[in-house]
């Protein structure tokens, strides 16, 4: 039993606990248990391959640097990453994670360079051009999710503009720069590229190109797709690690970065479903927001309430259902809604969450901040199962979301968010809409919702409006 | 203001328009209240209950004197010449029907407003006493026809035999028809109900009925009401309305078209074709019927044994309940008629609430008769949108199952011409490892739980750091520059794993379910 074959088995073990850590992340029940077989796998695989390089490494004349180095590394990065996990806010949860898939994509860029500069030690020559291929792919793929992931971290951190960027013939871009990646990756395994300067100068074009291309993608594409945005990204991060993997034959990093990425994309494909859009327009950056037609229109007057007026409109339902949206997370407001709930709930009135799936700029964004608040995490619903109950609900509350409670989705064809499944909030008894001002939402849509007659509106800060609610319900 | 609550002076009528809990209500908006002697004695609230809310209790001629008289039916005309010019009266008026109490009212110079005249949209719901009546009186049809009834609604099976349940069949799916659904599903009984609102389906399987359907051109409702059904519809319908019928035990008809008779619904035939001891309530007996035979207030049993109740004082049999609705719907209307609760009543013809209801305007000089009021949509979106919005939510067409397994069999093929092609076992296995990691990563996210998607993402995330792997095994190389490329990539990737797991635990142990 040498150490390679124990490293080997590692990783075998180490791929065997991702699958259970991924799996046991399905339900509320098994999650923890799952996170920590993803926890346990790498650190099988961290210890496993640290012990094999310390092994492999003892005819270097630096050794003792070198480890010293690595270990250091690691470590850093480590307290980085605890540090940053310790302080952020759950609001900030989804520039986090764009920018933590900017590091998988920044250290497949590495990993190949690297591999472009130690060469391939094959003797064959079709060996050697799969070598090559593969540092090309590798690279490309590393540096398109990491500059995405920094525009898409930009946009939700409202650094950026998050409207697209309408370049002309953005498709064109995006094919060519596609079509010119492979012609340079041909040329590129074409040519004796071990110490060879224009080799060099080619895999530099390939990554800017790479760079450029990332960069565009996401750029065009508009805030309101950002959680499939996101989750393309993770998809993209793994497919880097895959593709890192084969540079360096190494099975677990093809095994991982296959189940990441193809779990990425499975979920991209959930949130598209949820949008009503085709996963191919959104990364291509098809959904060009217009000038929606029909912005003209004349939709009514809208009505104002004051809060003590929507504190006793819910201290006379029996029950009430709760819609967050991003505008939630912006304020705040997690906190007094999760107190209101309380609240309603010791009065013996039925309080229910309806999420959206693409509520937020994340994926399970709102969950996740209901969570935090300490809502029980059974009364909050999903879009699907809550739909139904809108007509005999008393009162929905309208926190901070627009366009997925636009009853236009359903009933107006020639809306530009035309066939998107919403939230069906006009059906209820009384709707209350918590909005700063009578602005569009995301989607630059306006919201017939706001002027139905059975919804009025309570402008101002989400957070102070509903602490004031809180405090007329004693 | 003073407000006046009379006694009705209708033969037989029950009702008040103002119980002790509405008064003191009425009392918290700034007004004063004066009850005459024993106007709620049938509804339950005797004179003593009044002062207790802290309202007088007077004589006619002090209620009919106040400001503003509420009551439940229209004036009679003595009643009309007790009023003081100038002031106001509430009271059911059906305006449509009666001109000339109008005119009576404008000739006395008051304001009159007719609370069945609410506007039906949603905001004026809280005052609409017909929906209040209606409600009470779809209950009660349900309670008289069970008395009438020689037998159970429930089924059960017992020692002495099985009993069926009760065939009930409603027509009209308005609020009477719901409440009447309602009380008799509640009581053990099979419904099935019919309107000709096909739209309304919905709401009567939601109270527990069985919606029965005629094929017919679809007809959206634009006021809230039914209308009458065309040449054609009517054809489709009488042999449903038959058929219905002779299979019931209990038919509550509750069609009504608003100022015109009640629709005849159920034919001579057809009550005769009924089984002996089977009822019928007809509740738009009032308005000349929808059964053959009925008369109104009347109880009337056919040569065949089926019972027609014709009763039109549904709602006031339930005297206390029906007096509470329609003092609130008084309630909630003076709130809107008074917003400063000053006690000072106001009029704002720009709201339609307050439009609707006026029907003679009396606060100049010369009165106005202000009916009928302009007309309002109850509902916002064009009927015509429903089928164009169900036609966009599929824009284009799915692809066909053959295009789809080609494009599978290609993509196949295409990975089969890789392997093929690639020199060594090695690369082969490679390509195995992905493939059934792909499969297994497609698997295992399917059935993740939408509340746990970022969680899950942010442990994928951490997981595809697993790249720091790759970077360590470059580390050893040997080579400067690729040393410090991998330290980079070792830190970067490091921060993912550590950050991204810690992250997670943290969301992870706020998710806590409920007691």
């Amino acid at each position: 039993m040498d150490i390679d074959s124990i490293t080997g088995a590692a990783y075998i073990v180490a791929a065997l606990l991702f699958i259970l850590s991924l799996a046991g992340l399905s339900k509320h029940e098994t999650a923890k248990s799952g996170l920590t077989f993803g926890i346990v796998g790498m650190a099988v695989a961290l210890v496993a391959t640290i012990v094999g390089v310390i092994d492999v490494s003892e005819f270097l004349d630096n050794r003792a640097l070198v480890i010293i180095l690595m270990l250091a590394a690691v470590g850093v990065g480590g307290a980085i990453g605890l540090w940053r996990a310790k302080i952020v806010e759950m609001t900030g949860m989804p520039e986090l994670i764009a920018m933590l898939h900017s590091f998988v994509g920044l250290a497949a860029v590495a990993i190949g360079w690297n591999g472009h500069v130690l060469g391939s030690h094959e003797s064959m020559d079709s060996l050697v051009n799969i070598h090559e291929a593969e540092v090309a792919i590798g690279i490309f793929i590393g540096a398109v999710t990491f500059t995405g992931s920094i525009v898409a971290n930009l946009k939700l951190s409202a650094r950026m503009n998050s409207a697209p960027l309408m370049l002309p013939g953005k498709n064109f871009i995006n094919v060519g720069s596609l079509v010119l990646f492979a012609i340079l990756t041909g040329v590129y395994v074409s040519m004796d590229t071990y110490d060879n300067t224009s080799a060099d100068i080619l895999l530099g074009v390939i990554t800017l190109l790479a760079l450029a291309l990332g960069w565009h993608l996401v750029a065009s594409i508009g805030g309101g797709d950002m959680p499939v945005v996101v989750s393309m990204l993770n998809s993209y991060s793994g497919w880097a690690a895959a593709a890192s993997g084969f540079l360096l034959n190494n099975d677990l990093l093809i095994v991982t970065g296959a189940l990441v990425g193809s779990s990425g994309a499975y979920l991209s494909y959930i949130m598209c479903k949820a949008m009503n859009r085709s996963f191919i327009s959104v990364i291509a950056g098809g959904f060009g927001i217009a000038a929606p037609a029909g912005d003209d229109k004349d939709y009514g007057e809208h009505r104002e309430i004051q809060a003590d007026a929507v504190a006793e409109l819910l201290s006379n339902a029996s029950s009430v259902v709760i819609t967050p949206g991003y505008g939630m997370a912006v304020a705040q407001a997690q906190y007094p809604v999760a107190d209101l709930t309380a609240k309603l709930r010791a009065k013996g009135i039925d309080v229910r969450f309806g999420i959206h799936p693409v509520a937020g700029r994340l994926p399970g964004h709102m969950n996740v901040l209901l969570a935090e608040a300490k809502v029980p995490y059974d009364i909050v619903l999903e879009m699907d199962e809550i739909n139904d109950d809108f007509p005999e609900t008393d009162v929905v509350l309208v926190i901070g979301a627009n366009d997925t409670v636009n009853p236009a989705a359903s009933e107006d064809p020639t809306s530009p968010i035309a066939g998107m499944p919403v939230l069906e909030v006009w059906n209820a008894k009384d709707v209350i809409v918590f909005k700063r001002s009578m602005a569009a939402g995301y989607a630059g849509v306006q919201n017939p919702l706001f002027f139905r007659e059975n919804s009025q509106m309570l402008f101002g800060d989400a957070k102070d409006r509903v602490e004031d609610i809180v405090r007329a319900l004693g | 203001m003073l407000i006046g609550i009379p006694r009705e002076s209708k033969p037989g009528e029950t009702l008040v328009a103002a119980t002790a809990k509405t008064v003191s209500q009425l009392t918290n908006l700034g007004y004063d209240v004066i009850v005459e002697s024993g106007a709620g004695v049938h509804a339950d609230q005797p004179d003593s209950a009044f002062m207790e809310a802290g309202v007088r209790v007077g004589t006619p001629e002090e209620v009919w004197a106040a400001d503003v008289v509420v009551k439940v039916n229209a004036p009679s005309d003595e009643e009309i010449g007790r009023l003081r010019q100038g002031a106001t009266i509430i009271s059911m008026m059906a305006p449509g029907r009666s001109p000339e109490l109008l005119e009576k009212l404008q000739a006395q110079g008051v304001t009159a407003l007719a609370m069945d005249a609410v506007p039906r949209i949603s905001r004026a719901q809280s005052m609409d006493v017909l929906s209040s009546m209606a409600n009470v009186a779809g209950y009660r049809a349900v309670v008289e026809s069970a008395h009438e009834f020689g037998r159970m609604f429930t089924g059960q099976v017992t020692a002495a035999g099985k009993i069926p349940p009760a065939r009930v069949f409603v027509v009209g799916a308005g609020v009477a028809g719901l409440a009447a659904i309602g009380a008799a599903s509640a009581m053990g009984a099979i419904v099935r109900a019919f309107d000709v609102r096909p739209e309304v389906a919905e709401q009567v399987e939601s109270m527990g009925a069985q919606f029965v359907h005629v094929d017919m051109e679809q007809e959206v409702s634009s006021d809230g009401y039914a209308k009458e059904m065309s040449e054609a519809q009517v054809a489709a319908t009488a042999a449903m309305y038959d058929e219905e019928a002779r299979a019931a035990d209990i038919v509550i008809t509750t069609a009504l078209i608003p100022g015109r008779p009640a629709p005849s619904l159920l034919t001579a035939e057809t009550v005769a074709g009924m089984r002996n001891g089977s009822v019928i309530v007809d509740m738009a007996a009032a308005n000349g019927g929808n059964a053959a035979g009925t008369v109104a207030d009347q109880k009337v049993v056919t040569d065949n044994g089926v019972t027609i109740l014709g009763y039109t004082d549904l709602a006031g049999r339930l005297a206390a309940q029906t007096s509470q609705l329609y003092g609130t719907n008084i309630v909630n209307l003076l709130k809107l008629l008074t917003p400063e609760k000053d006690g000072n009543l106001g009029l704002d013809f720009e709201d339609v609430v307050q439009r609707g209801i006026t029907v003679v305007d009396g606060r100049s000089e010369s009165a106005q008769i202000t009916w009928p009021p302009p007309a309002v949509q109850v509902s916002a979106a064009p009927a015509a949108a429903a089928p164009a919005a169900a036609a966009a939510a599929e824009p284009k067409a799915p692809m066909s199952a053959g295009t789809k397994v080609g494009l599978v069999l290609g993509a196949i093929g295409l990975f089969w011409l890789v392997n093929a092609l690639a020199p060594t076992d090695e690369l082969r296995r490679h390509f195995t490892v992905l493939m059934l990691s792909i499969v297994i990563g497609y698997y295992v996210i399917g059935k993740v739980a939408h509340a746990l998607h970022t969680p899950l993402m942010s442990v994928t995330n951490a997981i595809s750091g697993v790249v720091v792997v790759g970077a360590l095994l470059q580390v050893a190389a040997g080579d400067d520059l690729v040393l410090g490329l991998s330290l980079v990539a070792i830190l970067l990737a490091s921060i993912n794993v550590f950050g991204g797991f810690a992250v997670t635990r943290r969301m992870l142990a706020m998710f806590s379910k409920g007691a």
